[in-house]
């Protein structure tokens, strides 16, 4: 079976000093191939973790992960992964970064100089080849970071929170690209955010993930993410479903929210 | 006293009169705009005018408590009287007779054994005298020894100068001073000025002139090329075995608990034992030759190079790791393209620091037994009490410990240009 299926997860552990947290419960889930869902939930609903068990970093106390029809036992080039800023390897220059998967399976240099010059232009970075990371601006630096992790070519790519500090102006820009990418490429990805616009722009399926336990609290298929590939997000949010959308998603995040605080509050 | 004074006037109208020119003549650039700057760490930088004046401060106070010829003469401290000096004595002989007689006295350097002056003995019963005292120093004078009625006579010292003096007295003269043993000898003190005596502190140029000779004609059968060479190469091939076997140790420390938790307790206990108080056993164990130095740098390095490569490790960002991972990274590509570069940084400042301390170290170690070393250098040096080659050793050392650091500052910046900007 193609595509990425999540069976029964849970997932718990110990905390020092007694008790334990159950991070996820029986969560069920299947994406095709192709697919661009969006994760959203309140912080502390476990959306990271089902992340790092997704890529492989964590292994799940029940259930499992199968991939095209095999287990997920641990990180894998199938599964890329776009970290939030920080991850790109700052003692290896633009053309090294994005060639380092290729370079691991130990492709031939041509060929790999041909798909790095190639993917740097997808995403608008051809000059900025022999660059170091450092002298970057933060958006470009995850411009990297994509192009690195399809470098690799891997069939699902995973994203935590990857425009979460960038500015707002360069973060729109990043949706596109995004959004481009996707369309271009064909990948699967799951793409983890605490910005609702973002899931709602980016989603074509958007997951609604609830707190203590985490699981998953509800989901949407939306039409934006189809409507934006190739045009201007400022027009898709002006989209009739989009507000009234973004009102009900904010709604049940502000709710949780509060309901974790009235929790605090009479254990406190 | 007085060289602090001078040193703090001279720090203090410095920094009026660059600061004074400096108002004058504007600055406009971006710190200079700056409202904050107590407190504003990035404001302060080393002003550069300080540094060279703070330099030429510290050999131009050498210089005049010296007598150096480097720095012009009116600048000098008053010098220690030399040449010839005169006073006159008055004895009384038993009976209550008086009679003066005058005292040559010929202040020679110390290095120099001149012939006494001739001196006509005089009239009366008390005859002329001369002495000879060197510089910095004083002498007894027996100045009844050729006069008619000696001390054994009965007769004394009553004044000297027309100043009474008894035992246990003085006199102040134009030159020095005059003093009287309980015995009643006189005691003859030329004034020592407030310049330095070369055996404590020689001038600037009396040390470069050493510096000259023992770079031709070595010291204790070795170059001064050799000195400074045996101790260099303790240094690095200590340092190098103690990287050799610090960097993987601290690698294992730092991706595996049961290395960690097997070297810890060595590590930490070893960490803050100075190596200087390893030097006793180590002599002990491997004798005063070669291999005991290399042994305790190695010693000095390994901890530190253990720590620093533990710390290089411990610091590379989980997600750095992950991504390497899921980019299809095996454990040993993992290692050798992410956790070695990411700990490149920190391993280069561990490097920094044990080159620093092995540099102490062998200088210490030298200090207590080497055939040839620049530590061993000074230590004999100052068994004879050669000042000028004590100092000079010092400044070396210091130049050397100073040209290592920057050294590696500059391989630093050239080998891990990332360092602290991940």
């Amino acid at each position: 079976m193609s595509g990425l299926s999540i069976e029964n997860l849970s997932m718990r552990f110990d905390i020092p000093g007694g008790g334990s947290v159950q991070a996820l419960q029986n969560i069920n889930l299947h994406l095709k191939e192709g697919e661009l869902m969006s994760v959203l939930g309140p912080s502390g609903c476990g959306k990271t973790t089902l992340l790092n068990i997704v890529a492989g970093f964590l292994a799940p106390t029940e259930g499992k992960i199968v991939m095209n029809g095999h287990d997920v036992v641990g990180p894998a080039a199938e599964r890329g992964m776009v970290f939030q800023q920080g991850a790109l390897f700052e003692w290896m220059n633009v053309r090294e970064n994005v060639g380092f998967g290729p370079r691991m399976k130990g492709m031939p240099k041509y060929d790999m100089a041909e798909k790095v010059d190639h993917l740097l232009e997808v995403v608008g970075l051809k000059d900025f080849k022999d660059k170091a990371v450092y002298e970057l601006s933060g958006g470009m630096q995850q411009r990297v970071a994509l192009a690195r992790c399809l470098a690799n070519d891997p069939d699902v790519i995973l994203m935590d929170e990857p425009l979460g500090a960038l500015d707002a102006l360069t973060r729109e820009k990043m949706q596109s690209l995004v959004l481009k990418l996707w369309k271009e490429t064909g990948k699967t990805i799951i793409l983890i955010t605490h910005s609702v616009e973002e899931a709602l722009l980016l989603g074509e399926r958007l997951l609604v993930m609830a707190p203590r336990p985490g699981r998953i609290h509800k989901e949407y298929r939306l039409p934006f993410a189809d409507l934006g590939v190739n045009a201007d997000l400022r027009e898709v949010k002006k989209h009739a479903d989009y507000n009234s959308t973004r009102e009900e998603i904010l709604n049940m995040i502000w709710n949780m929210e509060e309901e974790i605080m009235g929790r605090a509050e009479e254990s406190a | 006293m007085i060289p602090a004074l001078i040193y703090l006037a001279i720090f203090g109208i410095s920094f009026a009169v660059v600061y004074t020119i400096r108002a004058r003549r504007g600055r406009n650039d971006f710190t200079a705009r700056k409202t904050v700057t107590f407190g504003d760490e990035s404001a302060v930088a080393p002003d550069r005018a300080a540094s060279i004046f703070s330099v030429i401060t510290i050999f131009l106070l050498w210089g005049i408590f010296t007598g150096s010829s480097l720095v012009p003469g009116w600048l000098h401290m008053p010098g220690p009287f030399a040449g010839v000096a005169e006073f006159d004595y008055t004895a009384r002989n038993a009976d209550g007779d008086t009679d003066t007689a005058t005292v040559t006295v010929l202040v020679h350097p110390i290095d120099q054994k001149p012939e006494p002056l001739e001196v006509d003995p005089g009239d009366g019963w008390a005859k002329n005298d001369n002495a000879l005292v060197g510089i910095w120093r004083s002498g007894l004078v027996r100045v009844d020894r050729n006069d008619d009625f000696t001390r054994d006579d009965g007769a004394e010292v009553i004044e000297v100068n027309g100043q009474p003096i008894s035992p246990g007295g003085e006199v102040r003269t134009d030159f020095g001073r005059i003093a009287m043993s309980p015995k009643g000898t006189l005691n003859v003190e030329p004034a020592k000025g407030w310049q330095m005596e070369p055996i404590w502190l020689p001038s600037p140029e009396a040390v470069f002139a050493r510096l000259t000779e023992i770079a031709q004609e070595g010291f204790r059968g070795s170059t001064l090329w050799e000195h400074v060479g045996y101790s260099l190469m303790r240094v690095i091939v200590g340092f190098f075995f103690g990287a050799l076997v610090g960097i993987p140790l601290g690698y294992a420390m730092g991706l595996s608990n049961w290395f960690r938790g097997w070297f810890d307790p060595i590590v930490e206990f070893m960490r803050p034992v100075p190596p200087l108080a390893l030097i006793p056993l180590v002599i002990i164990w491997a004798g005063i030759g070669e291999a005991g130095k290399i042994i305790l740098l190695f010693l000095a390095a390994l901890w530190i190079m253990a720590i620093a490569a533990r710390a290089g490790v411990s610091g590379v960002k989980i997600s750095k790791v992950h991504a390497a991972y899921s980019l299809g990274a095996s454990k040993w590509q993992v290692m050798r393209y992410v956790i070695v570069p990411n700990s490149l940084p920190e391993l280069f400042t561990g490097a920094r620091v044990a080159m620093g301390v092995c540099w102490g170290t062998v200088v210490a170690a030298e200090l207590v037994a080497a055939e040839q070393g620049a530590g061993m250098m000074i230590m004999v040096a100052s068994k004879f009490q050669n000042t000028d080659i004590v100092i000079m050793g010092i400044i070396m050392i210091g130049v050397i410990g100073f040209g290592i650091d920057v050294l590696m500052r500059m391989a630093e910046r050239w080998l891990v240009p990332w360092k602290g900007r991940g």
